[in-house]
């Protein structure tokens, strides 16, 4: 675990100071442009997936997807960041305490 | 902008680090939910706290402890972590040219190369006040996301299970929240949705942390198909 941590956060600095290094113009080819647009779309939404439909390895309904729907109406309504996220816990903990 | 350093009135600056300091005090407090999910998850306090010091970007972090939560080997969380770092590698080229740091300057500010520290400064007028921004923004952010990290992964220990408080529900919300403001792009909407059918359509069949670097090839599929088609359109006009 230690070398995974310790290797990820290298790698994730080195990401960090290329952006600051390495000439504008390689980026500016419109296929890396583009592909490097789409990365964090398809990761957010599949993570997002994950993390609410996702048990192990079975999809499972439960708290969490009330979480979310709820979130998305924070969202909706441009509710801030940390308010958006804590409606989201609330709303499983409650439904987890009532059912 | 002629004077490429203008001096920044002192009302200004001190404008733009209350704000740098909102803003950290904010993300500094959803520090303390991932602190506790880590410890869930069943990182070591030491270890969660080391990934808000080295690693110190949200999102890679809380996919990296998702990954480990839901059972997968730490090498699938290590590759998430990192693709959704390359995030921060397009932030530093738009913010370059505005911060114009150089020589030592940059190494040490690239670990403050952030979703915060980049929308506090991009949208400034003079690369002074982008710089104040910046390194208001970054700094502070820093010191209270480790600060509620540590609160968050010992208070973890102490009230089990995370799931009681819907702090896994909270990580959701807050994957949503960060995709949220790239959903304007009619483009971007195609993509989130196909990249989340795929990823649960192979949650079943494959190990935990698999299915979000399945949906990363999605991205890099759908990069590369779009370019066939502008080609094909340059050839036929």
């Amino acid at each position: 675990m230690w070398w995974a941590i310790l290797g990820a956060a290298a790698g994730c600095y080195l990401l960090k100071l290329a952006g600051l290094s390495i000439p504008a113009r390689v980026l500016e080819r419109p296929l890396v442009e583009r592909i490097a647009d789409l990365i964090p779309v398809a990761l957010l939404a599949a993570l997002v997936a994950v993390q609410v439909f996702a048990r192990g390895t079975h999809l499972a309904l439960d708290a969490r997807a009330a979480g979310l729907g709820v979130a998305v109406v924070a969202l909706l309504l441009r509710a801030p960041f940390l308010v958006v996220v804590i409606a989201a816990a609330l709303t499983a903990a409650l439904l987890r305490l009532v059912v | 902008m002629t004077d490429p350093t203008p001096r920044l009135p002192g009302a200004e600056r001190r404008a733009i680090i209350r704000d740098g300091l909102g803003v950290g005090i904010a993300t500094g407090l959803y520090g303390a939910s991932y602190g506790a999910v880590s410890v869930g998850a069943g990182l070591s306090v030491l270890q969660t706290c080391a990934l808000s010091l080295l690693m110190f970007t949200g999102a890679s972090q809380f996919a990296f402890i998702g990954a480990a939560a839901a059972g997968g080997a730490p090498l699938s969380g290590a590759v998430t972590a990192l693709m959704l770092g390359t995030r921060n590698t397009l932030y530093g080229l738009k913010l370059a040219p505005l911060l114009a740091f150089r020589g030592w300057r940059r190494p040490a500010v690239a670990h403050l190369v952030l979703d915060e520290s980049t929308a506090m400064s991009v949208t400034r007028d003079s690369g002074e006040a982008a710089r104040v921004g910046f390194l208001s923004t970054g700094l502070a952010v820093f010191v209270f996301w480790n600060l509620f990290t540590f609160l968050g992964a010992i208070a973890g220990n102490l009230i089990g299970d995370p799931r009681t408080y819907g702090l896994d529900a909270a990580v959701g919300g807050a994957f949503l929240a960060l995709l949220w403001p790239r959903l304007t792009e009619p483009r971007n909407r195609v993509i989130a949705v196909v990249a989340a059918a795929v990823a649960l359509g192979v949650v079943p069949i494959t190990a935990a942390g698999v299915p979000v670097l399945v949906a990363g090839g999605v991205a890099l599929l759908a990069g590369l198909l779009g370019r066939g088609r502008t080609q094909a359109e340059e050839g036929t006009s």
